[in-house]
């Protein structure tokens, strides 16, 4: 990216812009206008000649048309290097992105350079000190990081006389609205100021580039090991300024910078307002590309060092608070802790401007409300009214020698309830009344002993010191129970989702938990790499409906692996804040929260949550993708095995009939008259056996493919056992006709009900199997009887036997038991079909040792069901 | 002497030889057609006495063709398919087909659909009387003789028995023998016709796992085995 700088408009920045556009065309570079502004100047217009320009977007708006950059056109086009004018521009509410800046990054991100211009006084670090100088508030801001991404910034420098009189030629243009505003702006004394801060950007720039240069070619330098800034802020007005200051001391140190905040109890009971401020804190230091954290802690300055003293951190920058005179003697300010116990570090004061001072003063109730809060020091004088009961009593029946202890305690349980001012206010309240009820002279604030003087002293003392003691211990149990709930609820949500089997599961169960807990409408939805994201995915059915804007938001989340929707710089207009799951690479999804809805946006704690529940998530969908994908491995594995055993079955069981056939038709062919009588009879039986041989199997491979497409549905109906068998007799009379073959079928088991057609096939596939395995001359029993629920046929031959171990495993398709000596004809499908079809019906199938241990008995098993007689007799 | 013509439509070249060849042995005279537009033209121009359909035609569905035949011709069909769905064999009968064989097939059975099925045409004359080996029955005179022997049974056995000798050697689906035997609404009742076929094959001797009389089709009908 290539930015034209300059310290006004009017400058030439767009001039130069296309003139070096020109010239990148004429030298064979696919140069393309993106948008680019010429405000009716001819001499731009003319350079605007003979370039290709992508049109720009409509956009209706409030009854009105806007054109902006046609972002999805461009990214179609893909130039080599497209001009897009004003960088800081903000895009009509309903653009995908709210700021220009964000789309010149996603055609940065595209492959596409870029071309652009920028006044310095939209640059995000300079901000204030703009506003400061010349009194006027810029509005459209640019991000500090999205200059660091910059290649090469030039500056167009046109001296402030020139300027001012290519203004009064009116050659530069000016919106009129603006126009009072434009003449502060144009003055002499500004645009010095400004050409200052832009060639100082300029020059910057210039040293970092030559830094990183020597850097990279560790050319000694006089820079030490690199540190890193720490900004330390509160809930305040200091907040943002502070951060522009770390941002700028930064900038010049050319260090990495963090802002942190620390939360002490008291944070939660944060004005709505405060909190709202510290999130756009949050959000400014994410766009000055500073890391923004915020920690829990009971004592700011503890916290502050110890986070510093972790994290190579060399300067820390700190805001002087502005301090009431009780806080501070009490508790010194942060500044000076930090001073006396960061003596490691360079520690930067900023001061208060006095403005600031004065919008607080003037409104003090939006302060700390929760120091009006009456509660707390209603309960505290309870307590301490109670107290004195107690010790007026025990005054009355008992000589104790000090009732102080007494108040004491009461103190003590102020400010473990309720904090340090409770705790304090009780203390006051307590020696008060001590002093009106117990010292004398009694009933007045008059002490005369000097015994009893001092006792007062000491009782305020030790229940100051007591009840300070008390309170930290409560900001400390408080914080504990608040981040061991906040870990109970990640432990309780990781073992939700830990169940999860399905992808659908998971993020069903993560979305349950967030509407749960958040108490916002939640969603997710899967993303695929280069296809967008699926369907939407609700805590409950159906899911939340989604419009085209949030499913932009979901799918840009999903693809730049950024948060975006609500309350983030892409399509805010959307109500639903959106979190990736899964990286740039290898998208996997995103979850959804509908903030729009209620108008919210997440509170720190809220948004740790959020966060570290999406992590967990994406943690757990990445498992259970990966789980699915090598499941998807081995079924493919497994499809390898299955289709090489398919064909070796097919190459082998197809072509030996196929050659029996063959060979006795050109036999029979050959022969023609001189074959005798017998010779053809013979010839012809060949090829009648094993063409049958040949259907049979093509039969097999055909009740495979059925059981394989999942589409077998019995067509059960009642059948006459007896004429199953009979049939499937009929079809095997080849191959049995060297068996003797005995059925037996108990009358109670004649008539059954199961699909017939089906049934046939098992029994054909299970004597077929028992004649080849058995031995010519061999016995094989067909049988039939109900046993407790089912019926069951048996099929016993006299062959070799099974070995128990492979009684399973000749239900696999393509199994064959080993023989000792060669293979056996067969396809290793038999079987496997039976198992299909048997179960299809309802019923089982096994293999057991035949008679007294010898051969093979299979058992079919079928539901066994009362034909329906009653309703026959009825009918006929 | 011609024994009548059979008009082959099957797009398989090889088939169609093996059946010429064979038929043409058996003194049947035989008209082809490769497809449905071929055996249209073949079944107006020159009418035969039998019809041997294959399913699975180059330019339309046997199955869409039947009605078609029907609608031109009243000669018996027999269907000849490798598809051995009952589903679909059961269509092609309810659609007008006389009968159904499902490819590879044995040529002495086939020979004997064609017989069964050429006689079905001669309707009138046909078969007051039925019988195979020992068994007789006398239709006209409701008489059933088994060896020489009465066999006495019930008015509905006699009339199932009755629709059977009439598509002798044809299968007669389930619901064909329902709606005749029990009447239209009982279509669905396949269960009388187990608990009926039992009883006649009881009473006529019949070893269901060898039958001599009635053959059963899972899931498409029954057919009296050709005298």
């Amino acid at each position: 990216m290539k930015i034209f700088l300059g310290a006004a408009p009017g400058v030439g920045k767009t001039y130069e812009m296309l003139s070096v556009a020109r010239r990148r065309r004429a030298e064979g570079v696919d140069v393309v206008v993106g948008i680019v502004e010429t405000h009716g100047r001819r001499e731009t217009e003319a350079l605007l000649e003979n370039l290709p320009v992508v049109p720009r977007r409509r956009f209706p708006y409030r009854g009105r048309e806007f054109e902006e950059l046609n972002l999805d056109a461009l990214l179609t086009r893909k130039p080599q290097v497209a001009l897009v004018d004003e960088l800081a521009h903000t895009n009509v509410p309903g653009s995908r992105h709210e700021k220009r800046y964000q789309d010149v990054e996603e055609l940065l991100d595209a492959g596409i350079d870029v071309f652009t211009t920028l006044n310095v006084q939209h640059i995000e670090s300079l901000n204030d000190l703009v506003e400061r100088i010349t009194g006027v508030k810029v509005r459209e801001r640019l991000p500090n990081h999205v200059l660091e991404t910059a290649d090469e910034i030039e500056l167009i420098d046109l001296p402030p006389e020139e300027l001012t009189k290519r203004l009064r030629e009116g050659k530069v243009y000016v919106p009129e609205e603006a126009q009072r505003a434009v003449d502060n702006f144009f003055s002499r004394g500004n645009l010095l100021v400004l050409r200052e801060l832009a060639m100082r950007m300029a020059v910057e720039r210039v040293d970092a580039d030559l830094q990183s240069y020597m850097q990279a070619r560790a050319i000694e330098g006089p820079w030490p090991a690199r540190g890193r800034i720490l900004v330390c802020i509160g809930a305040d007005a200091q907040a943002e300024r502070l951060i522009r200051l770390g941002k700028r001391i930064a900038d010049r140190r050319q260090l990495p910078w963090t802002v942190l905040h620390v939360q002490t109890s008291r944070a939660e009971e944060l004005a709505e307002q405060q909190r709202e401020r510290l999130q756009l804190a949050f959000t400014l230091a994410d766009q000055l590309g500073a890391r923004a954290e915020s920690i829990h802690g009971s004592s700011i300055a503890n916290e502050v060092l110890a986070y510093a003293a972790a994290r190579n951190i060399t300067e820390i920058v700190v805001g002087r608070s502005r301090r009431r005179l009780v806080q501070l003697r009490l508790r010194p300010a942060l500044a000076s802790v930090l001073i006396e116990g960061g003596s490691d570090f360079e520690i930067t004061v900023a001061s208060q401007p006095h403005e600031d001072v004065r919008t607080e003063a003037a409104a003090p109730g939006s302060v700390t409300p929760n120091r009006l809060r009456l509660r707390p020091y209603v309960e505290s004088a309870i307590a301490v009214a109670l107290a004195a009961g107690v010790s007026w009593v025990l005054d009355l029946y008992v000589q104790i020698g000090d009732l102080s202890l007494v108040f004491l305690f009461a103190v003590l349980i102020s400010a473990i309830r309720h904090g340090l001012g409770a705790g304090l206010f009780a203390a006051a309240l307590a020696s008060l009344t001590f002093n009106f009820l117990f010292t004398d002279p009694r009933f007045t604030l008059r002490i005369s002993d000097p015994e009893d003087l001092l006792s007062i002293l000491f009782f305020l003392l030790v229940s100051v010191i007591g009840g300070n003691l008390a309170a930290r211990l409560r900001t400390q149990m408080q914080i504990t129970r608040d981040s061991a709930e906040q870990s109970g609820l990640l432990f309780d949500f990781s073992r939700r989702i830990a169940g999860a089997v399905s992808a659908e599961d998971l993020l069903r169960a993560t979305c349950q938990y967030l509407t749960e807990t958040l108490e916002f409408e939640s969603i997710a939805l899967r993303a695929y790499a280069g296809a967008g994201v699926g369907e939407a995915i609700g805590a409950a059915e159906p899911a939340p409906a989604l419009i085209d804007i949030d499913r932009g938001a979901a799918e840009w989340a999903a693809t730049h692996a950024e948060p975006a929707g609500w309350s983030t710089g892409t399509l805010p207009a959307s109500w639903w804040l959106f979190a990736p799951l899964g990286t740039v690479q290898r998208p996997l999804g995103v979850i959804g929260l509908n903030l729009g809805a209620k108008h919210a946006t997440l509170t720190p704690e809220q948004q740790r949550l959020y966060f570290a529940m999406r992590d967990q998530a994406a943690t757990a969908l990445e498992r259970i993708l990966l789980t699915e994908d090598v499941k998807r491995a081995q079924l493919v594995s497994e499809s390898d095995r299955l289709r090489s055993a398919l064909l070796s079955s097919v190459s082998h069981d197809l072509r030996t009939p196929l050659a029996s056939i063959i060979g006795s038709a050109t036999s029979l062919n050959e022969l023609g008259d001189n074959a005798s009588q017998s010779a053809r009879r013979e010839l012809a039986s060949t090829i009648l056996e094993e063409g049958q041989r040949l259907n049979r199997f093509v039969q097999n491979l055909l009740d495979m493919t059925r059981l394989g497409y999942g589409a077998l549905k019995p067509n059960n109906d009642w059948c006459d056992l007896r004429e199953l068998i009979g049939r499937a007799r009929a079809r095997l009379e080849e191959p049995l006709h060297e068996h003797r073959l005995e059925v037996t079928v108990a009358p109670e088991a004649e008539i059954i009900y199961a699909d017939g057609a089906l049934l046939e096939q098992v029994i054909v596939n299970v004597l077929d199997n028992a004649a080849k395995f058995s031995p010519s001359g061999s016995r094989i029993a067909v049988g039939a009887n109900v046993q407790g629920e089912d019926l069951v046929i048996t099929v016993t031959d006299e062959g070799p036997g099974i070995p128990p171990a492979e009684r399973e495993r000749v239900f696999d398709m393509f199994y064959r038991v080993r023989d000792r000596d060669q293979r056996r004809p067969g396809t290793g499908l038999g079987l496997a079909i039976c198992k299909g079809f048997v179960e299809a019906m309802g019923g089982w199938i096994a293999v057991r040792a035949g008679q007294e241990g010898h051969g093979t008995r299979v058992e079919i098993a079928l539901p066994r069901r009362d034909p329906p007689r009653n309703r026959l007799h009825e009918a006929a | 002497m011609s024994a009548g013509r059979i008009l082959i439509i099957d797009d398989e070249p090889q088939i169609r030889r093996f059946l010429r060849v064979s038929l043409d042995a058996h003194g049947f005279e035989i008209s082809e057609a490769a497809n449905a537009k071929e055996a249209l033209q073949s079944l107006t121009s020159d009418p035969p006495a039998l019809i041997i359909l294959d399913l699975g035609l180059p330019d339309r569905d046997g199955q869409a063709l039947l009605p078609d035949i029907r609608a031109v011709s009243a000669a018996p069909v027999i269907v000849l398919s490798v598809r051995a769905d009952e589903r679909e064999k059961v269509r092609a009968l309810d659609a007008g087909a006389t009968d159904y064989v499902v490819k590879p097939f044995g040529m002495p059975e086939f020979l004997a659909r064609v017989r069964a099925a050429l006689r079905v045409r001669s309707g009138a004359e046909v078969a007051p009387a039925y019988h195979v080996g020992d068994l007789h029955v006398d239709i006209a005179r409701h008489r059933v003789t088994l060896d020489g022997r009465v066999i006495r049974l019930s008015k509905r056995e006699f009339h199932l028995l009755a629709v059977l000798v009439a598509h002798a050697g044809r299968v007669v689906t389930h619901a064909q023998l329902l709606r005749e035997v029990w009447g239209p609404t009982h279509e669905e009742d396949t269960q009388y016709l187990r608990v009926y076929v039992g009883q006649l094959r009881d009473k006529l001797g019949d070893d269901p796992l060898k039958p001599r009389f009635i053959e059963n089709e899972p899931g498409v009908g029954y057919r009296l085995i050709e005298p």
